[in-house]
């Protein structure tokens, strides 16, 4: 910067410290309603500083759950990591074979293939949403994990992500790995798969917290209580009359939900950015 | 080992554009060859059809007596050293040299054997457990050279393997390659822009232009009788100066009312006719006397420190002269230029032919 | 752009990319041509049978007055939410973009929202203001302001506004930053030589330098609206009061699901899909020409 004046540092140190308390607020407030019991919570003076009930909420909500829907949040978020994780591999999986596809092979309708794929960029879940549903219903894969992340899979996003890192590796790669003997599998496996592990893992990043924190499509394809998310689950723990809900549950429940993608964009910053910029264009 | 042949080899792009135009070559075994020319003249992609990177549109590629048209490039048996040396960013040196072996199923020990020895040849011994990106421009381009070692081809390809590399380092691994090819006796084919590494690298030099072999021969072959005016304007630095002249009779031009005796003159030429007229800059003596002499108004000298440049013009065309320092002071205007018959090269404006003696 | 070297043969290719498009296809195409055709029927009360209307559902969208609310509404949150996430984000990216000690730290700091799902962040602002027992929520009834998002429309937007602000401010920092640290620092001392002061220099030269960053900002904010809100609305005032907080999408998913009226569902997903793909070939455009530059 050309300067740097005291009050310039000041005002700047100022601002983002009140842009992090105001960012942080809401989570503290999550964080210190899931230390009380309901009684403490529903009269509205409930303290800033932690109660004693962290234990007995913590384990209740992992073990037993809410009092109305009775599913111990642990299984909701074991279902939120297989979709997660599902949706994560799944669409590097298919998006680094068809990318492969694309860059690197001449067949015919490679262009055509291309823009099918393309073009899904545009339109996310939501538009299309009753007809999906109909058909992964005709498909016979309501309430299951196949239903859950099959749909989500299919954008173009890892595929754009991947052709654009291949269309940066020189073509002498290529070359000499003809010359050295390694068919389209080898250079696949040796040569392109190592090259890769960044873009994966910043894609894996993205895609995780997408699946993770998926609400529309699991809200409308899972029924049966033992295929709940936990982000659907929170919705069911609050949408009843206020005097039975039990917020330090639901909040209990907020905090446990947070934690998984939240740790994941604090310890993989890096690749988190790397993943989030590189998507988007 | 083995020789390369090329028969009338042709290269269509799609929307028929034509890169390469039936080129014929044999190129001995054991022997370095060197395509030299332009930008876009065709010789990388003729050297990557030999490479089996490009198909081949037409003709036939020999290498031994094995026609290779249909073979893949790893079961041609031959090694490449790229421009940008293509190195595997992922594996240690140790590896990048190794791959092609491990891919052919070379037994261990002997894998090992092999990289060691080039490694040592080359002297890289203490880079082998390093990554690519931790070496130099130099240190890289001896990997590369190595990987191609390595597998004992029968035939080296080089795609400009010297012009990411600066000046000092493209002279001192240019002399390093012609040593190695020389202790090695493989055959080698190296593609070039720049025609000092062409005239020093090569046995046989072949010089070509739009597709096309304009002239094929020893380095001194090229340089002394240039077959083409693109040949001797190509070859040479500073570049042949080009005159525009006319025929007076047998062994005798005009530049400019000016008369000079040439001995390599074709005969039965048409007195009158136009003709051009090919000097090398160093090949007139600027400020001599004789028998055959031109006069050239001087614009502006260029030290070069143990020569000089005289820049101007000959019979209204543009014209160089070199001199060594200190023979002619530096303010000097109007030069007489002595032209030894035996240096002058005649071309033929229309197909810029030399016309020489047959 | 298109790779010199190629790997021979098809067979292979086809076969790499068959598991995506088969995905594609089953999921996407065929869904989405479904949603096309379905928005030209109506089906009879049973769902048994269903007959071709021309665009009656199209007509009968556009006579009702709720349907005019709703993109009223989805227009109110969108540029709400556009204008404070870019302001904030800006704000706090042009300071952290300043030398100062511990930036790496803000920048953590101000970024992990984006990890939250929207729902949980709708659900924590709701507890933070909720009317009774709201931290936030309560001392405004206490101080005599009649706050109550469940009952009060112009409430619920705000707290909408303010949950889906809070939740995309991260997003629009991150992207704010990297525009401004990929301005070259010459410019900016060229500017300071020609007098310009901070503030001066902010506007004139470095906002409008910013301006393609803030214009793909704009557009993916509008889309973030749009479709992922859903489930910050659905958790927080299930397109309440009264509808008062029902968008475009809230709105396909209400009378798809609660309603049970599909052709007039289709006819919105249509509707929606030309929007979005009306702005992103906006974006693309305008990507192009910043190329060709």
């Amino acid at each position: 910067m050309v300067e740097n004046r005291p009050f310039a540092q000041f005002m700047a140190y100022l601002t983002l410290v009140i842009g992090v308390l105001i960012v942080a607020f809401p989570v503290y407030l999550a964080i210190m309603a899931s230390t009380f019991d309901t009684a403490t919570i529903i009269n509205g003076n409930m303290p800033l500083i932690p109660g004693d009930q962290a234990g007995e909420n913590y384990s209740r909500a992992l073990f037993y759950g809410g009092k109305l829907a009775r599913e111990p949040v642990a299984m909701m978020m074991a279902n939120s990591m297989i979709m997660a994780l599902g949706i994560a591999f799944g669409k590097i999986l298919i998006s680094i074979l068809s990318a492969f596809a694309v860059v690197y092979f001449q067949f015919p309708f490679r262009k055509t293939a291309f823009w099918v794929i393309f073009i899904t960029l545009m339109l996310p879940v939501e538009v299309r949403i009753y007809p999906t549903y109909k058909i992964v219903a005709d498909l016979g894969l309501l309430d299951t994990y196949t239903g859950l992340i099959m749909p989500l899979i299919a954008s173009a996003t890892g595929t754009l992500l991947f052709r654009q890192f291949f269309m940066t590796i020189p073509d002498e790669l290529l070359e000499a790995s003809k010359i050295d003997g390694a068919g389209a599998f080898r250079f696949f496996k040796d040569t392109l798969l190592p090259l890769s592990v960044t873009t994966i893992a910043a894609l894996f990043v993205i895609q995780f917290i997408y699946g993770w924190n998926q609400y529309l499509w699991p809200l409308l394809i899972t029924t049966q209580s033992s295929m709940q998310t936990i982000v659907i689950g929170i919705k069911k723990m609050i949408t009843t009359t206020d005097a039975l809900t039990e917020w330090q549950i639901a909040m209990t429940t907020a905090v446990l939900a947070m934690v998984p993608p939240v740790l994941v964009v604090i310890f993989m910053q890096r690749l988190f950015v790397k993943g989030l910029v590189e998507t988007e264009k | 080992m083995a020789g390369v042949t090329l028969d009338t080899v042709r290269k269509i792009y799609a929307g028929n554009v034509e890169a390469v135009k039936g080129v014929s070559l044999g190129i001995e075994d054991g022997s370095f060859c060197v395509l030299v020319g332009p930008s876009g003249c065709g010789k990388s992609t003729l050297l990557r059809m030999i490479a089996g990177l490009e198909t081949i549109s037409g003709g036939e590629v020999k290498i031994g007596d094995r026609v290779v048209n249909q073979v893949e490039p790893a079961d041609r048996d031959i090694a490449m050293v790229f421009q940008n040396y293509a190195l595997y960013p992922h594996m240690s040196v140790y590896d990048n040299m190794a791959y092609g072996l491990k891919n052919r199923k070379t037994p261990k020990d002997e894998i090992e054997k092999r990289v060691k020895e080039a490694a040592r040849i080359l002297a890289i011994e203490s880079f082998l457990a390093r990554k690519p990106r931790q070496l130099s421009g130099g240190q890289r381009q001896r990997v590369a050279m190595g990987r191609a070692i390595v597998r004992k081809p029968q035939v080296f390809l080089f795609d400009e393997p010297l012009s990411n590399l600066d000046a000092k380092l493209r002279v001192q691994m240019r002399v390093e390659i012609k040593r190695l090819q020389r202790a090695l006796g493989v055959t080698s084919i190296y593609v070039t822009h720049d025609q000092v590494e062409a005239m020093t690298l090569s046995d046989k030099l072949v010089v070509m232009s739009g597709g096309q072999i304009e002239q094929v021969g020893t380095p001194s072959e090229v340089y002394r009788r240039p077959e083409t005016r693109f040949v001797a304007t190509f070859i040479g630095s500073p570049p042949m100066n080009i005159l525009p002249g006319t025929v007076e009779g047998p062994g005798r031009v005009s530049v400019g009312g000016q008369s000079i005796a040439v001995t390599d003159m074709r005969e039965g030429l048409t007195p009158g006719s136009a003709i051009e007229v090919g000097l090398r800059p160093e090949d007139v003596q600027a400020g001599g006397t004789g028998a055959s002499t031109l006069s050239m108004d001087v614009d502006f000298v260029e030290e070069l420190g143990a020569t000089q440049l005289f820049h101007g013009k000959v019979a209204g065309a543009e014209f160089i002269v070199q001199a060594s320092t200190g023979q002619l002071p530096a303010d000097t205007r109007k030069l007489t230029l002595a032209v030894d018959p035996a240096n002058v090269h005649l071309f033929d404006p229309q197909t810029t032919k030399r016309l020489g003696r047959v | 752009m298109e790779k010199r070297a190629h790997i021979s043969g098809w067979t292979l290719p086809l076969l790499l990319i068959l598991p995506q498009m088969a995905i594609t296809v089953i999921f996407f195409y065929w869904p989405a041509s479904q949603a096309i055709w379905q928005s030209f029927l109506r089906e009879d009360a049973f769902g048994l049978a269903s007959e071709f209307v021309g665009f009656e559902n199209y007509v009968a969208l556009f006579e009702q007055p709720e349907y005019y609310r709703a993109m009223g509404t989805t227009a109110i949150f969108s540029s709400l939410v556009a204008f404070f996430s870019l302001a904030v984000a800006l704000l706090l990216a042009t300071q952290a973009d300043k030398n100062i000690r511990g930036g790496h730290a803000f920048k953590t700091l101000l970024i992990w929202p984006y990890a939250v799902a929207p729902a949980i962040a709708g659900v924590l602002w709701m507890f933070m203001f909720h009317p009774t027992l709201g931290t936030l929520g309560r001392p405004l009834n206490v101080m005599g302001y009649n706050w109550n998002p469940m009952l009060d429309g112009k409430d619920a937007m705000i707290l909408l506004v303010l949950s889906a602000t809070w939740k995309h401010v991260s997003y629009n920092f991150l992207f704010f930053l990297a525009g401004l640290q990929a301005i070259p620092k010459s410019v900016i001392e060229a500017g300071a030589i020609d007098g310009a002061g901070p503030f001066r220099r902010f506007w004139t030269i470095i906002f409008p330098l910013l301006s393609p960053t803030t214009f793909f900002l704009l557009v993916v904010t509008i889309v973030y609206v749009f479709f992922e809100t859903f489930g910050i609305i659905d958790a927080v005032t299930g397109g309440g009061p009264a509808g008062q907080t029902t968008t475009l999408v809230y709105k396909v998913y209400a009378d798809g699901r609660l309603g049970g009226d599909l052709g007039g569902s289709a006819a919105q997903s249509v509707i929606l899909m030309v929007i979005v793909i009306a702005l992103t070939a906006i974006q693309f455009r305008y990507v192009e020409r910043k190329v060709q530059y």
